[in-house]
């Protein structure tokens, strides 16, 4: 008793969380989901079913993996546009390094991981010391390792992969697909990144305001390289995920997932222009993509109409969410 | 024949009255002068004339006939021409584009007729006895010339009336010449002018009269050759001080901070200084004397300055805005929103935005020490939010701007620099940010004070330097009169 007179309504913890969801930014499309579930489950029988929902997540883990990095550039100001080129080029890397050169699976992905990370650390480079937007940066070095990638292949897939390398892109941990485990490693990561870091901090501030963040001694180009590395790494991760789920390292790979990874991205609440955003609005993104696509697969709709609403839903989210940013203008003004 | 009159103009805008019941009048082929300080009213009046603000009561008369500008190009088409301080050319563009913008001459099939454009836009160079190429691009030419350009678009619309404010803020001696003979020819041929400067000795050599303006009342027109300097300075800033802010006793403490022979680019010339713990300096100064420009030197967010900048007596030169803050600088700048806050972070991430190092371990943030410093610093400078999670764009100007301040105490910072800290704060607020920046000084940090308002300067400062077009034009004791500091600064 003495404990609820002393507080008010108001701030009671229980309340407070609930308010906290109500007005966070991630609520819409966490009610889209829903919204999105009920519907399937309603059309088909298989769809709520714990085998197909594990099924979604791994579906959708690769361009998961990719939308989390994708939150990352986006966040800082950025974008990164050279993502799913990341995919294929590190995937036939990590393949040939198995296949002509016989290295190891753990030292083939290492080197994978690495050349991730050197293209994002040119990505980073090129935005941060010469001073190249970020949208046309990633388009040159997107297009740059595409054709890398089809010149180090002579344009043929690269097959014949270890059996044992397959476990990380099909495997299972008892029920759980390998990727998903993954996948949730990321999500944990990154927004252990962006929540505790001062990195994190660092990417809210210069993608709000670079210039008052550089004012405050942020060392805004490091910065900036260090979370195009980052990205980079996250790619290359996405494009061992993928050469290994289809066992071999495909030249056309990825070709325009960064595009469904930007849609993710901004499906989750964040700003295109930076600053605002959350990985577990980006989660709730990835998600809806790969709910729609499997719900309407299993409910048996045409795979070309199957692309036509997804573009449609993003579309309309998108603006849903630009209302609901106004009204909520309206109601804190 | 008067070419413009304007009678019991009044304009106001939220909370300000920034013309009041002023009368003006401008002979046909005169050169009027307006001086006043900063917010004295003289670029709202000649906005009014440009049609670019309605008066709220009071009429305009154009060559003895009531008018009523209702837009800029209603004033352009009346023969109002207006040049603005800062450059409006497109820098893309060639001279002649520039001269002509939205005029330019079609030719039958409706394309644009550069022949002719070309030939105009010559013409008009000619009369102003210029040598520019009209076919290259703005950005080539020099920034005097870029000025002389503006004066020709002005001209290409054949004006019967001229304004010109602070044209010659950022021209030299020789180019100021050259700009008055052009000036002097359009008088010549009966132009009208209205003239804006705070350099109050070109007047004598330009205007045939001089109007002061203060606090958006007229105080007084006199004829240029028959007014001194004194008195132009006397009426300018006038009135009393009011409500004298008492600073507390303090000790000045040691040197902390030197710069010698500093300058940059063609801003800041030869400037020595020096400050001490425990004091506030005041900088004064009227706009584009170099003041902020300075600030930016010391803070290091600009660092192609040559000359030195001497913390603590420690030589060599600092690398980054980063290095400045571990060496003890912090800048309350001027531009809250562009250069002082991210508004879409919350109060208390943007508090702590300046210390991350101090509140994180291996670049992990510590929750603890993040938020023992933050509620600190909500408390100790009373910052009137409902919680720290709230986003900074939804705090009023006045804790905003302590929000920025937060940002610095919980640094670890020796010098803090205001660059006009209370600019857009209301007068409640602003007492406050007195007592703050005095409680400052007075736990032995050094404090320089850059302020528009002199009677800030006065009532703050322990030891005042101001500046007059780049340079240190004097420093000045404690209790110095404003116009002892405005005969500084004009």
């Amino acid at each position: 008793m003495k404990t609820l007179k002393n507080k008010s309504l108001d701030s009671h913890p229980v309340i407070n969380f609930f308010k906290r969801i109500i007005t966070s930014r991630e609520i819409g499309i966490f009610l889209g989901l829903v919204i999105l579930f009920i519907f399937f489950s309603i059309f088909s029988r298989t769809f709520l079913t714990v085998n197909n929902l594990l099924n979604i997540t791994r579906q959708v883990s690769i361009i998961g993996i990719l939308s989390i990095g994708m939150t990352l550039a986006i966040l800082i100001g950025g974008i990164d546009l050279s993502v799913g080129s990341v995919v294929a080029f590190v995937g036939v890397i990590t393949a040939d390094m198995m296949v002509s050169y016989e290295l190891s699976i753990g030292l083939s992905i290492v080197i994978g991981l690495l050349v991730g990370v050197g293209i994002g650390f040119i990505n980073g480079s090129l935005i941060s010391f010469f001073k190249v937007p970020a949208f046309i940066a990633t388009l040159g070095t997107m297009t740059i390792f595409r054709g890398a990638t089809f010149i180090y292949t002579q344009g043929r897939p690269i097959y014949n992969l270890p059996r044992q390398f397959g476990f990380i892109g099909a495997g299972y941990v008892g029920p759980i697909p390998f990727p998903t485990i993954m996948f949730f490693i990321v999500i944990i990561l990154a927004s252990f990144l962006l929540k505790k870091t001062t990195l994190g901090r660092s990417i809210y501030s210069i993608g709000g305001n670079q210039e008052a963040a550089l004012y405050s001694g942020i060392p805004v180009r490091r910065r900036q390289i260090i979370t195009f590395c980052i990205v980079g790494f996250i790619s290359a991760l996405s494009g061992v995920i993928l050469a290994s789920r289809l066992r071999s390292g495909l030249p056309t790979a990825g070709q325009g997932y960064e595009l469904t990874a930007i849609a993710a991205v901004i499906l989750g609440g964040a700003s295109i222009t930076g600053g605002v955003g959350t990985v577990l609005g980006t989660f709730f993104g990835a998600l809806l993509i790969g709910t729609l696509q499997n719900g309407l697969n299993l409910i048996g709709v045409d795979p070309f109409v199957l692309e036509l609403i997804t573009g449609i839903v993003i579309v309309f989210a998108v603006i849903i969410d630009r209302f609901k940013e106004k009204g909520l203008k309206l109601f804190t003004e | 024949m008067l070419a413009l009159q304007l009678h019991k103009l009044t304009k106001s805008f939220p909370g300000v009255l920034a013309l009041d019941n002023v009368d003006f009048s401008l002979k046909e082929g005169e050169i009027h002068a307006l001086v006043g300080e900063n917010g004295a009213g003289k670029t709202t009046l000649i906005k009014v004339v440009a049609g670019i603000y309605k008066p709220d009561e009071g009429q305009v008369s154009l060559f003895e006939k009531e008018i009523d500008i209702k837009n800029p190009n209603e004033a352009r088409s009346l023969g109002i021409s207006i040049i603005h301080q800062e450059r409006n050319l497109i820098p893309e563009l060639s001279v002649a584009e520039n001269i002509f913008l939205d005029r330019y001459p079609k030719t039958r099939f409706g394309t644009i007729d550069w022949e002719r454009l070309y030939q105009n836009a010559r013409e008009i160079i000619q009369q102003l006895d210029l040598d520019i190429d009209v076919r290259i691009s703005a950005s080539n030419i020099s920034i005097a010339n870029q000025q002389l350009i503006e004066i020709a678009n002005a001209l290409s619309l054949d004006p019967k009336i001229l304004i010109l404010d602070e044209p010659t803020s950022s021209l030299t001696e020789t180019e100021t010449k050259k700009l008055f003979s052009i000036l002097k020819k359009l008088k010549s041929r009966n132009v009208s002018m209205i003239y804006i400067s705070h350099r109050l000795e070109e007047l004598y050599e330009i205007a045939d009269r001089i109007t002061i303006l203060r606090d958006g009342q007229l105080i007084n027109v006199h004829d240029s050759n028959k007014v001194s300097k004194d008195i132009l300075v006397q009426e300018m800033v006038g009135r009393e001080l009011e409500s004298r802010f008492k600073t507390s006793k303090r000790e000045i403490g040691e040197q902390i901070l030197e710069i010698k022979d500093l300058s940059w680019e063609n801003r800041l010339f030869n400037i020595n200084m020096e400050f001490y713990r425990g004091e506030i300096v005041g900088i004064a100064g009227l706009i584009g004397a170099g003041r902020t420009e300075l600030a930016d030197c010391i803070f290091h967010a600009k660092r192609n300055y040559s000359g030195e900048i001497i913390i603590d007596n420690k030589k060599g030169k600092l690398k980054s805005i980063n290095d400045a803050i571990d060496h003890g600088i912090s800048l309350v700048t001027e531009d809250r929103k562009k250069l002082g806050l991210v508004s879409s972070m919350s109060v208390g991430n943007n508090i702590t935005l300046a210390s991350l190092k101090k509140i994180s371990s291996a670049g992990v943030i510590s929750r603890k020490r993040n938020e023992n410093i933050v509620t600190d610093i909500i408390k100790q400078l009373d910052i009137k939010t409902p919680s720290k999670e709230q986003l900074v764009r939804n705090l009023s100007g006045g804790n905003q701007q302590k929000v920025v301040i937060g940002k610095w105490l919980s640094s670890s910072f020796k010098i803090i620099i205001f660059d006009e800290p209370t600019v857009g704060i209301d007068v409640g607020a602003r007492d406050e940010m007195y007592q703050l920046i005095d409680q400052l000084a007075s736990d032995n940090f050094c404090v320089i004070l850059i302020s528009s308002d002199i009677t800030e300067i006065i009532n703050l400062s322990d030891r005042i330097y101001v500046m007059k077009q780049g340079t240190v034009s004097g420093e000045l004791p404690k209790n110095s009169s404003q116009e002892d500091i405005m005969r500084l600064a004009t």
